[in-house]
């Protein structure tokens, strides 16, 4: 029958001729490529000497933000966990008490929050999903580590130093129409 | 019996029913959404205008239309009457403007809120409403505050529909709360700081379209869409004790009635089942409640399979052939 696709072969029993029973030519020109690739620029670099440039948007280890005023952003709705495909976040929430607006932005907040790095898969759903502005991944990487335990991260890896200094910039990896959006002072998001 | 077509379809039904419960009768995508009409509470609805429909004919003497569109909820249908919601542009853009209205005082504060997941108002404004609001003033704020020992109310999303107004009225023996001052200023209270302490009052909580009123036992506890639904039942002397219960685990966060297609509870319970029994060993479970697949509630929520499969009959069918 005919192929519909046309890609398929027809295997033959030819003979060899002369020069293809020598091997000569043959083994020359798999050398010459050999040879040819020493001057090639490499594919490959001395890491962690050398490390490669990373994009704006690279999707490595998680950051909690906190707002100007140092107050944790995050509200514990747990949309991230649901948008999470992995499954590799959890947190349990928290009622803020009075005295405590300076630590924390809303009425809930999240007591304990957990990502489990092996879990994750670094697709950034979880910042997508977030209303908050509260959770963002950066180029810093997850570290290896000997125990499986020490990749659940929790609150006091992920959330970022109250310092000013030390703050994370993320706005490299926000929309033009979102930071267009943080400047109107009508919503209480922006506030 | 009067006659009466809804978006083209016709049903015949009791005189004196209202057009809303000739449209539940049909059921389906054509019944107007209601964030204040209660069916088992007398006398509610016609407070929110987000069940408007226009009348295309009145009845069958008088064909003309009806000049304004009209509350579905407290509107009763007469013989010959033409109904149309889904079918007319004006009732959309119409609802558009209500849910606008009713989110002028309503704070974004679903990723706070315990309701979120199973909110009218969020579905409501998902299915109506715009990414925008046209005002520049201010929301109205008041502080959150206890009623009762077991009921938290956050004032700030409250949509003043009545619901629960009734509910003490109705079902609980001394009535504590009510509405206090009028218009835009319009507060639900307790009785100078009195707590609701009757043993029907946790139904307000049910009844709440908003997180306005929502249970302190549960609260922050865990969201829905985490929580697994299921039917229970216990016996219990005040009330009918059939209740969905909100495991996480081994554990019940929350004990609710049971709520039917319309978002209406189908038994009141009492205060005794919803926030006093959270251990396993104190209900009978049914098994897993049936949750719409478009609502957030039904991820990983697996109920049982029907025995039947749809290829079961097209099999018997191939295997009598050969
Ligand atoms: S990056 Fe993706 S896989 Fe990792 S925690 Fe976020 S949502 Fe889950
Ligand atoms: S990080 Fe964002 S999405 Fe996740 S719980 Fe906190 S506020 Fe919600
Ligand atoms: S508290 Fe809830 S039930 Fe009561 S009037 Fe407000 S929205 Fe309606
Ligand atoms: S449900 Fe009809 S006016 Fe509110």
């Amino acid at each position: 029958m005919k192929s519909l696709t046309n890609r398929s072969k027809v295997v033959s029993n030819k003979q060899m001729t002369f020069w293809e029973r020598i091997y000569f030519p043959a083994i020359l020109n798999g050398m010459r490529i050999t040879f040819g690739h020493l001057f090639r620029r490499k594919a490959t670099v001395q890491y962690p000497e050398a490390t490669r440039e990373f994009s704006d948007i690279y999707r490595g280890k998680h950051v909690l933000k906190r707002d100007d005023e140092g107050r944790e952003r995050c509200t514990s709705c747990g949309l991230c966990a649901v948008a999470c495909p992995a499954e590799a976040i959890t947190m349990v929430s928290a009622e803020r008490k009075p005295g405590e607006e300076h630590l924390y932005r809303e009425e809930k907040y999240a007591a304990v929050y957990e990502i489990n790095m092996l879990r994750c898969i670094f697709c950034g759903d979880c910042e997508e999903a977030c209303p908050k502005e509260a959770i963002f991944l950066t180029k810093e990487l997850v570290k290896s580590e000997y125990q499986r335990e020490k990749f659940i991260y929790g609150k006091d890896e992920l959330v970022e130093s109250p310092d000013p200094a030390k703050r994370v910039d993320v706005s490299k990896r926000q929309t033009k129409e979102v930071l267009e959006f943080k400047k109107d002072k009508r919503y209480k998001h922006n506030k | 019996m009067p006659k009466v077509t809804i978006d083209n379809i016709t049903i015949d039904v009791e005189e004196g029913t209202t057009i809303l419960n000739a449209a539940r009768k049909i059921g389906g995508r054509i019944v107007p959404p209601a964030m204040c009409y209660y069916s088992k509470l007398k006398g509610s609805g016609g407070k929110c205008r987000t069940c408007l429909v226009k009348v295309a004919q009145s009845s069958a003497k008088d064909p003309r239309p009806m000049p304004k569109l009209v509350a579905s909820c407290s509107t009763p249908v007469q013989d010959g009457m033409v109904v149309q919601n889904l079918t007319s542009p004006e009732v959309a853009e119409a609802r558009k403007g209500i849910v606008e209205f009713l989110l002028l005082n309503h704070p974004l504060d679903c990723p706070v809120c315990d309701q979120a997941g199973e909110c009218d108002l969020q579905d409501l404004s998902f299915g109506y409403g715009m990414e925008e609001t046209a005002t520049e003033d201010d929301r109205r704020e008041f502080p959150v505050i206890d009623i009762g020992d077991k009921i938290k109310l956050h004032m700030n999303r409250c949509i003043l529909c009545y619901r629960c107004v009734y509910v003490a009225d109705q079902l609980t023996d001394k009535r504590l709360h009510g509405i206090l001052y009028r218009g835009d200023v319009s507060e639900i209270s307790t009785f100078i700081g009195n707590a609701v302490t009757n043993d029907f009052s946790g139904n307000m909580i049910d009844v709440c379209p908003v997180g306005a009123l929502t249970d302190k036992t549960a609260r922050f506890k865990s969201r829905v869409w985490f929580l697994k639904p299921m039917d229970a039942h216990r016996a219990c002397g005040k009330c009918p004790g059939k209740v969905a219960i909100w495991m996480f685990g081994n554990e019940i966060y929350r004990v609710t009635g049971r709520k039917d297609q319309f978002g209406e509870v189908e038994e009141f319970i009492c205060n005794e089942c919803r926030f006093e029994k959270k251990e396993p060993g104190d209900w009978v479970i049914e098994g897993p409640r049936h949750i719409k697949r478009q609502s957030v509630i039904s991820a990983n929520h697996y109920e049982e399979m029907k025995k039947q499969s749809i290829i079961d009959p097209i099999a018997g069918e191939m295997n009598k052939q050969e």
